[in-house]
This record gives structure tokens, C-alpha cells and sequence, in this order.
């Protein structure tokens, strides 16, 4: 892997120390077979450090084009995107994964845990890419599984573990290389409403830490949770709203009823 | 990303599906087995026939009469009356690379013991003959000079002969009727075996002295053959050249015409033997490295198979960081620490079976340490080779695709 962790001198570089995302004007196509998709037409929106963000939009909106571009999975046909300050559409598919390794963070819906994996070698997983010693990854996986709240469960493998500790210990996967910024794609997508607020009580914890989150979701009550929504229709952002009066989620669990199980 | 944790990644996948890979191996396992026990029977008839040539001595010559061709005819061997004992002192007078000699003469004969009898061959020779071929007696003890001097009916026989003729009675001292001649038995020669090079029963076989053979039973004066040793293995082939031209001149044969005898050196014929026990090996090793790809096919299905059922582990990998040569290179070493598994397994299996072979066939198997270094390396190219498209099918995954899969 080549170290692209710091910004060639020669690559853009925005002004602004604080902001992280920087999308222009972010246009994509896709060729499928005779017709074209045009699945984003010009998104424009900068997202500063220590935000915290939901993206939100119906199926086909461009969000989860949007989420792969910012998520440096994919290029933008057109336009730029700066990530701290790194114009990406220029590098390397070698280089993108290095980024990714580094300074993004993956959740998603389905956890993508691999099975007959302990949790704690779940964590480590993006630690073998980057090069740090065996000892330094694991300490920091253990780190990260701490902060989510699954110190004694390291041993334990997937499926011996409840759909929120999953989706915890892939949080604290996303976490284990100290990313500047973390992507969740529905991530309480496959949880009831009371694991939902968990996770969401992580993540403002982890927001109140500094750590900048844009999370995709359909869920209203889960977007009330963030500072900011970002709406999606037709491939453009047609609203951007800061959120007033966000409530606290170690708050409404208080006031959820516990499920019996 | 060290060697070691992809190795130990590599592990786990395969423990993951047991059977699987069990099954997959196998084909390897066979394949490298197979090769190990051929090339190890291989070897082993080539040393055999080697043992053999050297037990027959390699400094010997044979010295035999040659065809003759009377109007346009090709008469047989030792058609020519031309080869006579006097040759035979010639050669030992004036070839220097020459050291002994015993000369020969062949027939074949109805042997009779009691109400057994025997075809075999006859051939009448000298003492020295004994030693000249490094051929011990088992029992008794070959006729003298004397013997042929006063061409005495005794008789030395082979093994074979003895089996045939006397079962479990004493032979020596006996008194048995070539064809009708009463020859009393002298000594019953240690059994040869047979030769791996000229494929015949060396121990069917009854010697009697030159002389005998010559007046009592051929009534022919001339000599079929005269059997050389040279001063040294090397010396062989001056002796060939110093015989060659010494009885040329002998039998006044012009420049340019073919000579009425040959002079075989069997330092040559250890060279053809070894020519042809290698294209027995190589033979036998290429027969069974067709199982061996077959078993590098399996690589190649049970890995695409596992490419597809882990296409969303891929995805996960590249989306939190791994390269396109990160995944390339897990499966690559997935698929050689398989191949290189059954490569060792195989090894194993394929000693266990030269072990069967030596003990129920008999066969002599010789497996050297290089054909196992060779194993190694050959089962590890198998599952690089093998290997090589799935991972690459497995490295040119879209991780946007593959984290979609179902």
C-alpha cells in the first residue's frame, strides 16, 4: 500500500482547515446498456469537521450513489470532491483504498461482520491493511470495543451476539483506525426502535467527541437525532436543514419501554 | 499486511468448509502421490538395471562373431566361421587395455535328470570365465584347465537349471545326459537373475568346458564369442578400439568393409540401459502428473466457488481498505496452502504406496530427496496456476457490487 495518507503539495487544498467534505457540482452517470442514468445532477455540499449529518431521500434519489462517492467506493462522472482537503477523483484505485483504510469509517445495514471471526478480530480487520504493528491493532480494537460498550464480549463470535452488539462491534470496526469521518448506511435499518436509539446514543457520543458522521437513513425519528439533514430528490440536494431541538437519545431511552426478551 | 496472518486467514477459510477442502485436496493428494510412487519405481528399476550392468562388470567386452552375408543373404549370428581361439590369445597378447579373456562357444541341449528333463541354453568356455563375469558358485565349484584340456564331460548350471532338474536333491556330483552325453555336475552357479537389459533368464544356463562342447557336441572348431575384461571401466573403451582394429587386421577385412565380428562394450550398454530406465520414468511421472492437473482443476472450480459465496466479505475488505492486490493475494495463498497441503499429504501417501510396491510386488523403489523438493515446489506452481484466475476474478470485484450481494 502507498502512503497516501498525506495530501500531495501540488492537490488542491481548501482554505478552510475545519471543513472535511467538500462536494462541487457532483454529477454521475451510469451506462446501462443503451440508456444512461443520470443518478446525481450536481450535488454541491460541504460538510464541516465535527458535524453531524443524515442524508435522506427516497430509493433512487442518488443518496446511495451520493454515499458511495463521499465513501470513496466510486468517482463522481463530474465535479470535484475534496476530502480534507485531498481532491480524490484523481487517484488511484490503490490510493482510494488507502484512503478508505484511513480516514473513513464503513457501517452498514447488515453489519458485514464475518462469521466464525471473534469480534475482536472483526475490529482488527482494517488495522492488517494499514501498516501498524500486530500489538498496536490490537490494543486499539480492544480500545474500540471498549468505547462501544462490548469490553467483555471480545471473544464472542457473531452470532453469539444480539443485532445491536453486532452493529456495535461494526462500529467499532469503522473506529479502530481513528477515521476523519465515519459513513452509515442505514445502519438501524435492520434494528427494532429501542436498539435504534442505542445506536444512535453512540453516535452523538462519539459527534460530542469531535468524530464527523453522515449516516443515510429513511427514518425521520433516526434523522431527529442529528444536527443537520441533507434531502436528496432526483439526484439533487433539494433541502438542507439544521435540525432544532435535537433530542438526546440517552434521553428517550429512558423513556422507552424495555423489551422483554 | 505480513505472509503469516495471510497464511493464518487462509487457514480459517479452509477450516471453515472441511469436507470441502478435504475433497479438493485430494486430488492433489493423489496426483502427488502417484508421481512420488512412479518416479520412485522408476528410479528404482533404473538403479536395478544399473546394479545389474555393474554386477556383469562394466570393464566387459563382448567379443562376438559377426553375420556374414553370402550372396546378398544375412546369415544369423555366429554364422561366420572366422572367430577362432587364436583371436582370443591375439588379444590377449597385444591389446595392452585388455586383461583377461575367456573364449566361447554356444549351442542348446535337452538336459535329462532321472525323469526330468530341460531345454537350455549350452556353452562351452574356459575357468577364467568365472571370474572374468564375477559369477560365484553357490555350491561345488567350476571346472579346471584340466578339465578342458582333457575335455572332460563335467558341467556348471544355473540356478534355473538346478530348480528344474534336481528340486531338492544335492546336484553336485551328479551325473546328468546332455543331449545324451552323461556330464557329471561341478558346481551350481549364485542365480543372476534376470537381466533387465537383455530381458532374458541369466541362470538358464549350463557351461562346460570349450573343448568338450566343441568336439563332443557342435563338432564346430570355431568360437561364437569371446568375453573380454578390460584393465579398467575407462580402459573399456581403448580395449574396444585396440580389439576392434587387432582382428580386424586379423581377419584381413578391407578399409571400408563391414568386419565379420563386434565388439559390444557394456559400458555402452549401462548408457542405454540408463537412457531407457529415464524414458521409463519420465513415462511413468508424466502418466501421473495428469492427475495432478486434474487435481489443480478442482483448485480452480472449489475456489471460484468460494470467491462467489464470500463476494460480500470481499466488498467489506475493500471498502475498509484492502487493494485489489490485498485480495488477490488472499486467495492466491488460499489456494496454494490447499495445493501445498495435499502436496505434503500426498508425499506421504506417495512413500506409503512405494512402501506397498516394494513389500507385495517386490519391486526395488528408490525415491530421492530431490523428486520430494520437487513435489513441493510442483504442487505450490499447481496452486499458483490454478489459483491465479479466482483471486483475479475475486481482486476485480466492484466493492460497491460485491456489498450488495446476496
Amino acid at each position: 500500500m502507498a502512503t497516501t495518507s498525506q495530501p500531495d503539495a501540488s492537490l488542491p487544498r481548501t482554505k478552510d482547515r475545519d471543513t472535511v467534505i467538500l462536494a462541487e457540482e457532483i454529477h454521475k452517470y451510469y451506462e446501462l446498456g443503451e440508456t444512461r442514468v443520470h443518478a446525481l445532477r450536481g450535488a454541491t455540499v460541504k460538510i464541516a469537521h465535527g458535524e453531524f449529518v443524515t442524508v435522506m431521500g427516497a430509493s433512487g434519489s442518488g443518496k446511495s450513489t451520493f454515499m458511495n462517492i463521499l465513501g470513496c467506493l466510486d468517482k463522481p462522472s463530474s465535479g470535484r470532491y475534496l476530502l480534507e482537503g485531498v481532491e480524490v477523483s484523481s487517484l488511484s484505485k490503490k490510493e482510494l483504498a488507502a484512503i478508505r483504510n484511513r480516514k473513513i469509517g464503513f457501517v452498514f445495514q447488515g453489519f458485514n461482520l464475518l462469521s466464525r471471526t471473534t469480534a475482536l478480530e472483526n475490529v482488527e480487520l482494517p488495522t492488517l491493511y494499514a501498516h501498524i504493528s500486530k500489538a498496536e491493532g490490537e490494543k486499539r480494537s480492544r480500545e474500540a470495543l471498549a468505547l462501544v460498550g462490548l469490553g467483555d464480549r471480545i471473544a464472542h463470535f457473531p452470532s453469539q451476539l444480539s443485532g445491536g452488539q453486532q452493529q456495535r462491534v461494526a462500529i467499532a470496526r469503522a473506529l479502530v483506525n481513528r477515521p476523519s469521518i465515519l459513513l452509515a448506511d442505514e445502519p438501524t435499518g435492520n434494528l427494532d426502535s429501542r436498539t435504534s436509539v442505542e445506536i444512535m446514543d453512540i453516535f452523538q457520543k462519539l459527534n460530542d467527541e469531535g468524530l464527523t458522521i453522515v449516516l443515510v437513513t429513511h427514518e425521520p425519528d433516526i434523522a431527529q437525532f442529528a444536527k443537520r439533514s441533507i434531502h436528496f430528490r432526483d439526484g439533487k440536494i433539494r433541502r438542507d436543514d439544521r435540525n432544532q431541538n435535537r433530542p438526546l437519545a440517552s434521553e428517550v431511552i429512558k423513556n422507552l419501554p424495555k423489551l422483554e426478551d | 499486511m505480513d505472509l503469516l496472518a495471510i497464511i493464518r486467514i487462509a487457514m480459517r477459510a479452509l477450516a471453515r468448509n472441511k469436507m470441502r477442502s478435504v475433497l479438493t485436496m485430494l486430488g492433489i493428494i493423489i496426483g502427488v502421490g502417484a508421481v512420488i510412487a512412479m518416479l520412485g519405481v522408476g528410479q528404482g528399476a533404473q538403479q536395478t538395471m544399473q546394479k545389474q550392468i555393474q554386477a556383469m562388470g562394466s570393464n566387459l567386452l563382448f567379443v562376438g562373431a559377426g553375420t556374414v552375408t553370402r550372396s546378398g543373404m544375412h546369415m544369423g549370428w555366429g554364422s561366420t566361421k572366422s572367430l577362432i581361439y587364436d583371436d582370443m590369445l591375439a588379444i590377449l597378447r597385444e591389446c595392452p587395455a585388455a586383461h583377461a579373456a575367456a573364449p566361447g562357444s554356444s549351442s542348446s541341449g535337452q538336459v535329462v535328470f532321472g525323469n526330468d528333463n530341460w531345454a537350455t541354453r549350452l556353452n562351452g568356455t574356459e575357468p577364467q570365465y568365472f571370474d572374468i563375469r564375477s559369477w560365484p558358485f553357490l555350491e561345488g565349484s567350476p571346472f579346471t584347465q584340466n578339465d578342458v584340456e582333457m575335455s572332460a564331460n563335467v558341467a556348471a548350471i544355473g540356478e534355473t537349471v538346478r530348480k528344474n532338474l534336481f528340486g531338492a536333491t544335492d546336484p553336485v556330483g551328479q551325473t546328468i545326459r546332455i543331449n545324451n552325453l552323461p556330464f557329471r555336475v561341478t558346481g551350481v552357479l549364485v542365480p543372476k537373475g534376470t537381466s533387465a537389459a537383455m530381458g532374458d533368464d541369466q541362470d538358464d544356463i549350463i557351461l562346460v568346458p570349450l573343448t568338450t562342447l566343441q568336439k563332443k557336441v557342435t563338432g564346430q572348431p570355431w568360437l561364437r564369442w569371446i568375453m573380454v575384461s578390460a584393465v579398467s571401466r575407462r580402459g573399456s573403451y581403448a580395449a574396444q578400439q585396440q580389439i576392434t582394429s587387432l582382428l580386424r587386421d586379423r581377419h584381413r577385412i578391407r578399409e571400408g568393409d563391414d568386419p565379420d565380428f563386434f565388439v559390444r562394450n557394456l559400458a555402452d550398454m549401462a548408457d542405454v540401459a540408463d537412457e531407457a530406465g529415464r524414458v521409463m520414468t519420465l513415462l511413468l511421472a508424466s502418466i501421473a502428473s495428469v492427475s495432478l492437473i486434474v487435481g489443480g482443476i478442482g483448485i480452480m472450480n472449489i475456489m471460484l466457488v468460494s470467491v462467489t459465496e464470500r463476494t460480500r466479505e470481499i466488498g467489506l475488505r475493500m471498502a475498509i481498505g484492502a487493494t485489489e492486490g490485498n485480495v488477490q493475494q488472499q486467495f492466491l495463498i488460499e489456494a496454494v496452502v490447499l495445493s501445498l497441503m495435499g502436496g505434503i499429504t500426498g508425499i506421504v501417501f506417495g512413500l506409503g504406496a512405494s512402501y506397498l510396491i516394494t513389500q507385495t510386488l517386490g519391486w526395488p523403489v528408490m525415491i530421492s530427496p530431490l523428486v520430494i523438493v520437487i513435489a513441493v515446489v510442483f504442487s505450490m506452481a499447481v496452486g499458483v496456476f490454478f489459483g491465479f484466475y479466482p483471486a483475479r476474478k475475486a481482486a476485480q470485484m466492484d466493492p460497491i457490487e460485491a456489498l450488495r450481494y446476496e
